[in-house]
């Protein structure tokens, strides 16, 4: 089947041709801006690239605020759509779109590159590393990441967005009931992003099993790099399961093969258990490393040692064990007999235990703690009871008989976004406000901060907790409206408020960036906070090569003992050694590049443009297999003059420390 | 990652990068391992689901599978004596037992496409029924595996040529190998729980 070009541009509704005249005047925007400016050689060397494992984080950081901007729309199009009953802003199909990308989008495409973005950033700081231990890996799964991001959400204007929900349960999803294109965009924009995760965990595991400072053992780790470790290894034990699952979909949908079909003996159930499997290990995947944010933010802002460290490794050592066996929880209501469900109900309830030691762990860090409210701190502050009303509410859900009155209603919705969001989100807040210094050398505007805190964690409890009420009261997830009869119009308006309290708190914290672009300090110091670890014992912005000598560690928080001992940022001249470091490359950008092209061909079903494209996947293997590149060193000179704008080398003229 | 050498250990292992690069090696069959046991468990649930279709002792041709079979399982073994030779820093048998390796896995492959060309003539594609849908990806994983295992060793004996034996092309060759061997051993799940058992019943 070829392409149809005239089914290519979705159009007809306002919203859509307004969101393409939107793209088209972006891209043109930017083209003639990179231009104007003469910053395409820049944008070249400096970015495209890199292999900095920092300038990849905060890449990854950069397409998470925009993938939240584009998720938050699509959530403020569904409360509008449900503020009053019977409303007919969307209709039922585009509602379908909207609810399908928004989950597809926040969880894969806002929530896991914010969070790897901040593993990038700190992990291989923490730990006292020069990079992590495959560099242009590391690149290469950005861009892939990148290139199924992006493929991902040219579907609401270019041949259709998928509509099965993000779940794509079968039948549904399958060719039969779902003909159109929008659901190859899922199975392949999701592969595609799929395959750079999975390197980045692998990436994570080698970097922090072989690359940490002398005298770091296992147990003398940051608990950050402890939770990247633990998630790491979830996300090399559920990914392929989910490649697979995705593999079997582009098969089904394509190629018409019977692994999930109703006809041919093919098993709709399996689609569902193939994708929890991955699915479920996939939340911890995203609130693992959110944990490792609040135990760095919690123990710096109490200045006090987290308490219940080894406890703390054992929790989440025994969350990941656990996330893999409990994925049935999410259909309980499909006959799969008492025995089963009642395995996954105890399983799914035992990680509240794990968890809870977690929360009074943080709990007991902070009491007697000498604790300083900064924006980062408050993130955690409220963590803590949004956190736990997500957590009750999840053990409510965990008991398989009660699910059946819960299952598919807006009180399941709002648990699991009471979970996610002070979660994930909060953390990443917190992470950003805490890291912001480290990653570019200013803080973010505090005061501006706390107005962005207040707004945000109001508007969600404003937007959420009416829905665990209206999902009591009966009303269902993924429909576009209700009567008026239902009674459900005055929460729902409510939860539609909230919604843009919500929206004007995220308003904020992209104005507090672009203000504290322009306008905040410069001079901050190397460690603005007073804190713990070895991220901090670096100049910020962090110099490229990390460290200009590997510092040594003694026990956990060594930054911090290192400071009490009055151990100076003092170097010794002899110590300076010249570094190795890797050479940029344009190969990770050149095959994400393909990639998307291949990709996007198999999404229409032009299956011989799509081989012509993956051709140039082939070559830009054998074009790195033949990449005999060993990367270059810093000269001695080079780091001393580093060193010396921040601080004292022995022997040097110049004095700036701090 | 500087070159930091170490002479007393096997070529491979010398250089901190390559101790790296094998080590995240055997994570990523860590991975693979979970990508074959997921297929294989989709072929468990799927595998007896004939749909009205052709059955496995319907048509599977155990003489070709037998050969196959032992192919893959010299081939795993000639990969061993090359990599036992490139540990004696002997060039030219490396080379000879690898060629050798990669021409088995091109018989292998032969003998693979010929049986694939087979069923579908008997009708038996993979869109008949769940039982094809999922032996057909199975095993055709596996033979893509098996594909871009070859064309992978042929731009290492390139290299191999190009370079002789450093620290980085023997490891390249001591990754290849774990590749190969790892086929090898889903090979033999897939000649029990697909064939085998096929054939019993």
């Amino acid at each position: 089947m070829g392409i149809k070009w005239n089914e290519i541009f979705v159009g007809g509704d306002p919203l859509l041709v307004g969101s393409q005249i939107a793209i088209v005047l972006t891209v043109v925007a930017i083209v003639v801006g990179l231009t104007y400016f003469k910053k395409w050689g820049w944008l070249w060397r400096e970015w495209l690239t890199t292999v900095d494992h920092k300038k990849i984080g905060i890449m990854y950081i950069l397409s998470g605020v925009l993938m939240f901007f584009r998720g938050g729309m699509d959530g403020l199009l569904m409360k509008a759509q449900t503020a009053r009953p019977e409303m007919n802003f969307l209709d039922a199909q585009h509602y379908n779109e909207i609810f399908t990308t928004h989950g597809v989008i926040m969880i894969l495409f806002m929530a896991m590159p914010f969070l790897i973005g901040l593993m990038n950033v700190v992990v291989p700081l923490q730990i006292g590393a020069r990079d992590v231990a495959f560099p242009q890996l590391n690149a290469l799964s950005f861009w892939l990441f990148f290139s199924g991001a992006m493929l991902f959400n040219i579907s609401f204007v270019v041949g259709g967005s998928p509509d099965a929900g993000w779940t794509s349960y079968f039948p549904l999803a399958g060719k039969e009931f779902s003909p159109g294109i929008g659901n190859n965009y899922y199975a392949i924009a999701l592969q595609i992003a799929g395959l750079g995760t999975l390197m980045t965990g692998i990436n994570f595991i080698v970097t922090i099993l072989k690359m940490r400072a002398p005298g770091m053992t296992l147990m003398k780790m940051p608990m950050f790099t402890w939770t990247t470790l633990i998630t790491s290894i979830i996300i090399v034990a559920a990914f392929p399961i989910f490649t697979v699952a995705l593999a079997l979909m582009t098969f089904d949908r394509l190629y018409g093969t019977h692994f999930f079909t109703l006809s041919s003996g093919g098993s709709d159930m399996l689609w569902a258990n193939l994708f929890w499997l991955w699915g479920h290990p996939e939340v911890y995947i995203v609130i693992l490393p959110a944990f490792g944010i609040f135990s760095e933010v919690i123990a710096t802002f109490s200045r006090k040692t987290l308490y219940g460290y080894t406890s703390m490794v054992i929790s989440i050592v025994g969350i990941a064990f656990l996330s893999m066996i409990v994925w049935v929880h999410h259909f309980y209501t499909m006959d799969a007999g008492p025995a089963v469900n009642s395995f996954f109900s105890i399983t799914t309830m035992l990680i509240a235990v794990p968890t809870g030691v977690k929360i009074f762990n943080w709990l007991f860090t902070m009491r007697k703690g000498r604790i300083q409210f900064t924006t980062a701190m408050l993130w955690a502050l409220a963590f803590v009871p949004n956190f736990v009303i997500g957590g009750v509410t999840g053990v409510m859900l965990a008991m398989a008989a009660a699910d059946y009155q819960y299952h598919n209603t807006l009180f399941l919705v709002a648990h699991f976004h009471y979970v996610l969001i002070p979660g994930v989100v909060f953390a990443v807040f917190a992470g950003l406000y805490y890291w912001w210094p480290k990653m570019f050398g200013f803080m973010l505007n505090e005061k501006l901060g706390k107005y962005h805190f207040w707004l945000f964690t109001i508007g969600f409890n404003v937007t959420f907790m009416p829905m665990f009420f209206l999902g009591l009261k009966g009303a269902v997830r993924r429909a576009y409206t209700y009567s008026a009869e239902s009674g459900f119009a005055p929460l729902f308006l409510v939860s539609a408020i909230g919604s843009i309290i919500l929206a004007i708190g995220f308003a904020v914290f992209c104005y507090n960036i672009y203000w504290s672009f322009r306008y905040a300090k410069r001079d901050v110091s190397h460690d603005p906070w007073d804190a713990r670890t070895l991220e901090w014992m670096t100049a910020s912005p962090v110099q490229f090569y990390n460290f200009a000598v590997v510092p040594e560690v003694k026990q956990l928080d060594a930054f911090w003992h290192m400071k009490k001992r009055g151990e100076t940022l003092t170097l010794k001249e002899s110590d300076i050694k010249k570094i190795h470091m890797p050479s940029n490359s344009g190969l990770p950008f050149y095959m994400a590049v393909v990639f998307g092209i291949t990709g996007f061909f198999l999404v229409f079903e032009a299956h011989i443009a799509a081989a012509v494209a993956a051709i140039g996947i082939v070559i830009g293997l054998i074009i790195r297999s033949f990449d005999y590149n060993d990367g270059y060193y810093v000269s001695v000179d080079e780091i001393k003059q580093t060193e010396r704008t921040w601080r004292t080398v022995e022997g040097g003229t110049e004095n700036h420390v701090g | 990652m500087s070159a930091n050498v170490n002479h007393s250990l096997p070529l491979e292992y010398q250089t901190e990068q390559n101790r790296l690069n094998i080590l995240g090696f055997w994570i990523f069959l860590g991975a693979e391992i979970v990508l074959f046991a997921t297929l294989f468990a989709v072929y468990g649930v799927l595998g007896h689901r004939y749909a009205g279709g052709p059955t496995p002792s319907d048509i599977f041709k155990l003489n070709d599978v037998l050969i196959e079979t032992l192919l893959l399982l010299t081939s795993s073994f000639t990969c061993g004596l090359a990599v036992f030779f490139m540990r004696q820093r002997d060039m030219k048998k490396l080379l000879v037992w690898f060629i050798i390796t990669l021409l088995l896995g091109a018989g292998f492959l032969f003998m693979e496409i010929r049986e694939f060309i087979h069923y579908v003539h008997e009708g038996a594609t993979m869109q008949t029924s769940a039982f094809l849908s999922s032996f057909f990806v199975l095993l055709g994983t596996h033979g893509a595996h098996v594909t871009f295992g070859i064309i992978w060793a042929v731009m290492l004996i390139i290299q191999l040529l190009q370079r002789g034996l450093t620290p980085m092309t023997a490891r390249k060759m001591f990754i290849i190998s774990l590749y190969w061997h790892f086929l090898d051993v889903v090979w033999i799940f897939i000649f029990t729980f697909v064939y085998l058992k096929g054939m019993v019943g």
